[in-house]
């Protein structure tokens, strides 16, 4: 793919968190690896999916790709321009064009403020908007995600589960953004109303040409929705590919017991299924095993594989992997 | 031959200071020795009330079962008094709930928990409780068991918690087990222990189990009957291939359309339902799902349809025949 297809270039991320211990000279006694060198592109206009066990690194990478956090290491590169070395006003302008939806509509608003408020709240930041014209965008902006305009002056609380998350999708896309992280933007939300939202998140991305990153639990919604699909587990991926090609062949021991995992609503299916049952939990970031991360839990684990750290490499035709095996 | 467990009737209500809360709207169904039911609907649908009904733990007030029967192995529970209860609880009916945080005590160890049950349910003494107890968690898979013996829950993770939820609801060999949602809060990868421990159980001691989820998925691979509940009522039910091969209620079936899966590829649009799951505090005269219904005639907006049959054990409430369009 050529340099001007790629909206955000992710370059060896990482995000540590120290473990500090001491209640007056506080010395730090480790850290939470919880993003460990991460590396992918995101193309304009697609949706590229962030899958993984909780806890792997997903949110953190999702706000340390938006400098929500500073990295420990690594560049994000946005639209050509390196965040990781932009500071104040440009760091402010660049701002406006990268977003994030979140999982909790319930707590992501703030309860005491008026939708209009709180979908105006970018505008006000950026000095977009003010007076009338700050009216008519958020109407326009409530209209755009299918509620009354005439609710702005409501409260949150007067919402239900799935109109609080329009109203913060309204609020992220009052900056024009190109750009937006959605944090598992429908996982709170009742199973008739999920399709409802991820609709909606479609015909704003065909409409205003938006860039999704998609950080989600339901791997069957994620097939649905995205173009790319990255698997993570314990602050690395571990697979990437076109989402067709990562879920009818994944190369991955780790992405191939995850998808394994997931129920089918349909019993002739499942009956027949074979699952990968995985042994145990998640080990901890603060000590992740040597080697490949997955070899404590890996049934086709080698001599090596507690050595040596698997390479991430294009296996072909843009299928990244990183296991000895494949 | 006398089911297990026969619910019929059974309604429960909230008096709330917004008003009556309509959580559970007369539900009747039967469960076999060694079955496998699966309820199914979304949040706030009356499953876990309903549940809990059985179980006789609804907080009262501002709860109350104002009808039903709930006969087990030929009585009502119903008419027991709470100490006739506690036998039952734990002993014949064990229950697993979403999260294993409320239901452990913080401060026990998770095997004085365990074995505490086994002194008080089973008069086992100290030591063989203890004992009993180590077979127990190695039953539900907790490595080391005896060395985990003196852990505390806040030691465990959240996958193990739900283990040890497990072992202490087989701890008595009950006969029926209800697991409210067990693996909503935990990861895929954990989820299939999960389901893969309780059907290796459920195989191994002939235990019937009541599955409540949110989840189609997971009733599809797990149950034999599935009931759907939506506004407090069953609105469809059904084995469990007449449900998903062929669905009749339009609740059910928007339901299943909406639905992407994991084992296809997708393309086209989601189909969706549209508006929002009823108010339980408000509901309409009619047929509850009549508001979000495509298929709806006038008669669904004043009568609200009792379940009846559409095939050999399969049976809707709906006044429409969803093959043809009409009313039936
Ligand atoms: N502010 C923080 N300070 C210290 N540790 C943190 C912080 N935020 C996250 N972590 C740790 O970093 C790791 C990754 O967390 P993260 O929230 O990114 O996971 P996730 O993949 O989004 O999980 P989930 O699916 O549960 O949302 C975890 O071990 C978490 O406990
Ligand atoms: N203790 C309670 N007090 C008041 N209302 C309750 C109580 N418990 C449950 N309800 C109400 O009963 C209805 C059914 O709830 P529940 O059975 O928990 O749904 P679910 O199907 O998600 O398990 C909901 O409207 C809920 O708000
Ligand atoms: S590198 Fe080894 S341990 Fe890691 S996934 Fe591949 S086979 Fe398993
Ligand atoms: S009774 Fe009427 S409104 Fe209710 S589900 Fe059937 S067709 Fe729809
Ligand atoms: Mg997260
Ligand atoms: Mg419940």
């Amino acid at each position: 793919m050529s340099d001007d297809q790629v909206l955000v270039r992710v370059q060896g991320l990482k995000k540590h968190f120290p473990i500090t211990r001491g209640i007056i000279i506080q010395r730090q006694v480790g850290a939470v690896r919880a993003v460990d060198g991460i590396t992918f592109d995101i193309y304009r206009q697609e949706t590229l999916g962030l899958v993984g066990e909780s806890g792997c690194g997903k949110t953190t990478a999702g706000r340390t790709i938006l400098q929500l956090y500073r990295p420990t290491a690594g560049r994000v590169i946005f639209d050509g321009t390196d965040l990781t070395s932009l500071k104040g006003n440009a760091m402010r302008h660049m701002r406006q064009r990268m977003q994030m939806i979140f999982q909790d509509p319930y707590a992501s608003l703030n309860p005491r403020m008026t939708i209009s408020r709180i979908i105006s709240e970018p505008l006000r930041v950026h000095k977009l908007a003010s007076g009338p014209e700050q009216v008519e965008r958020v109407q326009e902006l409530l209209r755009l995600v299918r509620l009354n305009p005439r609710f702005i002056n409501r409260y949150p609380h007067e919402f239900s589960g799935g109109q609080r998350q329009r109203i913060g999708i309204a609020r992220a896309l009052a900056s024009n953004p190109d750009f937006i992280v959605c944090d598992e933007p429908i996982s709170a939300l009742d199973v008739s109303i999920q399709a409802q939202v991820v609709n909606l998140l479609e015909d704003l991305q065909d409409q205003l040409g938006l860039t999704y990153l998609f950080i989600a639990h339901d791997l069957s919604m994620v097939r649905h929705i995205c173009d790319r699909v990255a698997v993570m587990y314990l602050g690395l991926i571990v697979e990437l590919a076109a989402k067709d090609e990562l879920y009818d062949h994944p190369l991955h021991p780790y992405t191939q017991a995850l998808l394994s995992a997931v129920p089918v609503p349909d019993p002739k299916v499942e009956r027949k299924r074979r699952r990968i049952i995985l042994e145990g939990d998640v080990p901890s970031p603060v000590n992740p095993p040597s080697g490949c991360r997955f070899h404590t839990r890996c049934a086709r684990a080698q001599e090596l594989c507690s050595q040596q750290e698997p390479a991430w490499r294009d296996v072909g035709g843009g299928h990244f992997v990183a296991c000895h095996l494949v | 031959m006398t089911p297990l467990l026969e619910v019929r009737d059974l309604a429960t209500r909230f008096h709330t200071l917004d008003g009556t809360v309509y959580a559970v709207n007369g539900i009747s169904y039967t469960l076999e020795e060694g079955q496998t039911l699966g309820i199914v609907g979304e949040s706030g649908c009356g499953k876990s009330v309903s549940v809990l009904s059985v179980m006789r733990l609804i907080p009262e007030p501002p709860g109350k079962i104002v009808a039903g029967q709930v006969i087990y192995r030929g009585q009502d529970l119903l008419t027991l008094d709470e100490a006739q209860m506690r036998q039952i609880r734990g002993k014949e009916i064990a229950m697993v709930f979403q999260d294993p945080m409320t239901s452990l005590n913080p401060v026990l160890t998770i095997g004085r928990q365990i074995s505490e049950a086994l002194i008080a349910h089973m008069g086992m003494s100290q030591e063989q409780a203890r004992a009993r107890t180590v077979e127990l968690l190695e039953m539900v898979g907790i490595p080391q068991a005896a060395d985990r013996y003196r852990d505390y829950p806040h030691q465990f993770s959240g996958g193990m918690r739900q283990r040890v939820m497990i072992a202490m609801a087989l701890s008595c060999m009950p006969s029926i087990l209800i697991a409210d949602e067990p693996t909503t809060a935990l990861d895929v990868t954990i989820q299939a222990q999960i389901i893969d421990l309780v059907k290796a159980l459920r195989d191994r001691l002939g235990m019937a189990v009541i599955w409540i989820t949110h989840d189609l998925g997971i009733i599809a691979g797990l149950a034999e009957k599935v009931i759907v509940m939506y506004a407090g009522f069953i609105v469809e039910r059904g084995e469990v291939d007449d449900i998903y091969d062929d669905p009749r209620h339009p609740y059910t079936l928007a339901l299943l359309k909406s639905l992407p899966r994991v084992d296809r590829s997708s393309q086209e649009r989601l189909a969706t339902i549209p508006g929002l799951p009823p108010d339980l505090l408000d509901l309409p005269p009619g047929c509850p799902f009549a508001p979000r219904c495509i298929y709806r005639v006038e008669r669904c907006l004043q009568e609200n349809p009792q379940l009846k049959p559409v095939g050999l054990h399969h049976e809707i409430a709906c006044w429409v025949d969803v093959t043809t369009g009409r009313e039936q």
